[in-house]
């Protein structure tokens, strides 16, 4: 398995966010992770980043147990992700953005005297280019659309060279053409790269995942095909459950 | 042939105003390291001794905006560092040599220490935490130059240090003591510079902008900030064995907080993580200091306060907001 998952429990206070989760993801799969708001999706990402420790329970990547190791090491080892609300770097523009994750992971050094980026920015440059930023690079991050930093954090994670990629919800905010181009770039996905998204938009994510898993109130409802997700009563329950919550809360 | 030789002005032509601009700042610096050099030459030598002390403040403001401006460390004890350099090129001054590399190297290594032993749980810290802890460093350690007599001469101060000497001469003449201040200065200046143009500089900005990210990147971001603490400390403790070769006196004063303060007012002044505007902003503060200050009864911090509010109010980027409006009108956030 590219990514397990074994008993990760993570709670505040009396609300356990994520109860007892047990996940696996095959070697280059497109893998969705779907289920209602408050389901406990972030969370369940961040404690397999690293970004939040966990509870209990255990991550292994390939085949290596990185429970204890952190969010850096853990990066360093081919993770990489978007965060759910883009947050990105105030004072910079686009291309120095990406370069940021390009220089960590690329190999040049980081050195505390100035040298030639040239390559670095190319690279840079190229993902911008790769999500549908070109001729975007130079413009502050801050007067980028919603869609455009969301588009840009997918491109910094590209950066990061990832053998696992997790993006959370990253079409969220995304106009229909931003939406289809990320299509695009997740169908281009080298093969090679793990791909694992939280995303709402269920069409995207039956166009997108080979495999998905429903989390609901912090628990795993149910993992299959998309065929059979969709199938699913008890996920039809979870999603209607919600909704009838919604409309009680906004009644 | 001709026709070649006419396309390629045309080609270079666009590129043209954007190599000048990008020329110009370099001119720029190039000419004022010239004046600055030369200002010994027709300034009297009270005003030499005035820009020799603003050459001092303006390299420990701009080791202080290195971690304010650039990292966003926001340290209200920094002039521990720059005492503790002063003091020790002091003491090495009488008691072992004033020969030139010597004082400034161990007020270097001094300075470097200093913050090694307190940066690592500091930079650990972040918001008002990391305010208190650096403001109780300043405070411990301007105690210990109270209370440790023997080595710092306590209240009163390191007294009675030998002149900075080259090669065996003694710089007593103000305008060569001036010379001496300028050229390590610029080095200093120049070293953080390119610290903060290099990829390392790209990462600190990048903490300093959004930590949890880098970390996500990862960046692991307490080594860096550890590693910038001890080099703004060096800087710092660089330019304390610059003040002693000019006071040839060190007091608890000079590692007070209010030395601090004077010099986050100077970066304040100049534009956080703008270093030429840290250099303006800390002239401004020696010159309302120590030549309005003695016209107005000694309430040269009061005027400092003052212009601290005015710098707040009405230019929020500082001297640095000044020569270059922002362009990006579509600012959202
Ligand atoms: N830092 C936190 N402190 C307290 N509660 C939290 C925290 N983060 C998440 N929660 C709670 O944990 C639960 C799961 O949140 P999480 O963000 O993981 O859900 P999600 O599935 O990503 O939802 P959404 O689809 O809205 O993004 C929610 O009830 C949320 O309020
Ligand atoms: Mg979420």
């Amino acid at each position: 398995m590219a990514l397990r998952s074994t008993g990760l429990r993570r709670s505040f206070g009396a609300l356990a966010a994520v109860d007892g989760v047990d996940l696996a993801v095959a070697p280059g799969a497109r893998h969705a992770l779907i289920g209602p708001n408050g389901a406990g999706k972030s969370t369940l990402f961040k404690l397999v980043t690293g970004t939040m420790r966990a509870d209990a329970g255990t991550v292994e990547l390939g085949d290596r147990d990185v429970t204890g190791l952190s969010e850096v090491a853990r990066c360093r080892l081919g993770m990489s992700q978007t965060m759910q609300h883009a947050s990105l770097f105030g004072s910079m523009t686009a291309t120095e953005t990406v370069a940021l994750a390009v220089q960590r992971h690329d190999g040049s050094r980081i050195t505390p005297w100035p040298r030639r980026q040239r390559a670095v920015r190319e690279r840079a440059e190229e993902l911008l280019a790769g999500v549908g930023l070109a001729g975007r690079g130079s413009t502050p991050v801050p007067s980028l659309s919603h869609g455009e930093r969301k588009q840009l954090e997918v491109a910094v994670a590209l950066a990061c060279k990832p053998s696992l990629l997790l993006l959370d919800e990253p079409a969220a905010g995304m106009s229909a053409a931003e939406r289809a181009r990320l299509v695009e770039v997740l169908a281009e996905l080298p093969a090679d790269i793990t791909l694992l998204i939280v995303e709402h938009d269920l069409d995207l994510v039956f166009s997108v995942a080979d495999a998905v898993t429903v989390l609901h109130l912090g628990r795993v409802l149910l993992s299959g095909t998309p065929d059979e997700v969709r199938a699913s009563e008890d996920v039809r329950e979870a999603y209607l459950g919600a909704k009838r919550r919604e409309e009680l809360f906004l009644g | 042939m001709t026709a070649v030789q006419t396309r390629i002005p045309v080609a270079d032509a666009p590129a043209e105003p954007n190599r000048l601009r990008r020329g110009l700042p370099r001119i720029v610096a190039v000419a004022v390291v010239l004046v600055l050099a030369a200002a010994p030459l027709f300034l009297a030598p009270f005003a030499t001794t005035t820009l020799t002390r603003i050459v001092v403040f303006a390299l420990f403001a701009v080791s202080l905006d290195l971690l304010v401006g650039i990292t966003g460390l926001p340290s209200l004890g920094h002039a521990a560092y720059f005492g503790a350099g002063a003091y020790a090129a002091g003491w090495v001054s009488i008691n072992v040599t004033a020969e030139a590399p010597v004082p400034l190297l161990v007020g270097a290594a001094t300075g470097a220490v200093a913050a090694a032993l307190t940066g690592w749980i500091t930079v650990r810290t972040g918001g008002v935490f990391f305010l208190m802890l650096t403001l109780a460093i300043g405070e411990t350690v301007q105690q210990l130059a109270n209370t440790w007599e023997d080595a710092t001469g306590g209240a009163n101060g390191l007294t009675g240090v030998p002149s900075v000497r080259l090669a065996g001469e003694p710089l007593v003449n103000a305008g060569y003591l001036y010379w001496y201040v300028l050229a390590i200065g610029v080095v200093g200046f120049a070293l953080v510079w390119l610290v903060a143009r290099s990829p390392w500089g790209a990462a600190l900005r990048g903490i300093r902008d959004n930590e949890p990210r880098m970390r996500a990147l990862g960046y692991p971001t307490a080594v860096y900030k550890y590693a910038v603490f001890v080099l703004a400390g060096s800087v710092a403790g660089v330019a304390g064995s610059l003040l002693v070769a000019q006071q040839r006196l060190v007091t608890p004063a000079d590692l007070s907080f209010l030395t601090s303060s004077f010099a986050l007012l100077a970066v304040v002044i100049g534009g956080a993580g703008s270093l030429w505007g840290a250099c303006l902003g800390a002239a401004v503060v020696v010159l309302v200091r120590e030549t309005l200050g003695a016209s107005l009864d000694g309430h040269g911090p009061l005027v400092l306060g003052l212009v601290f509010v005015l710098v707040v109010y009405l230019l929020p980027r500082g001297a640095a907001g000044l020569r270059w409006p922002r362009r990006d009108k579509g600012r959202s956030t």
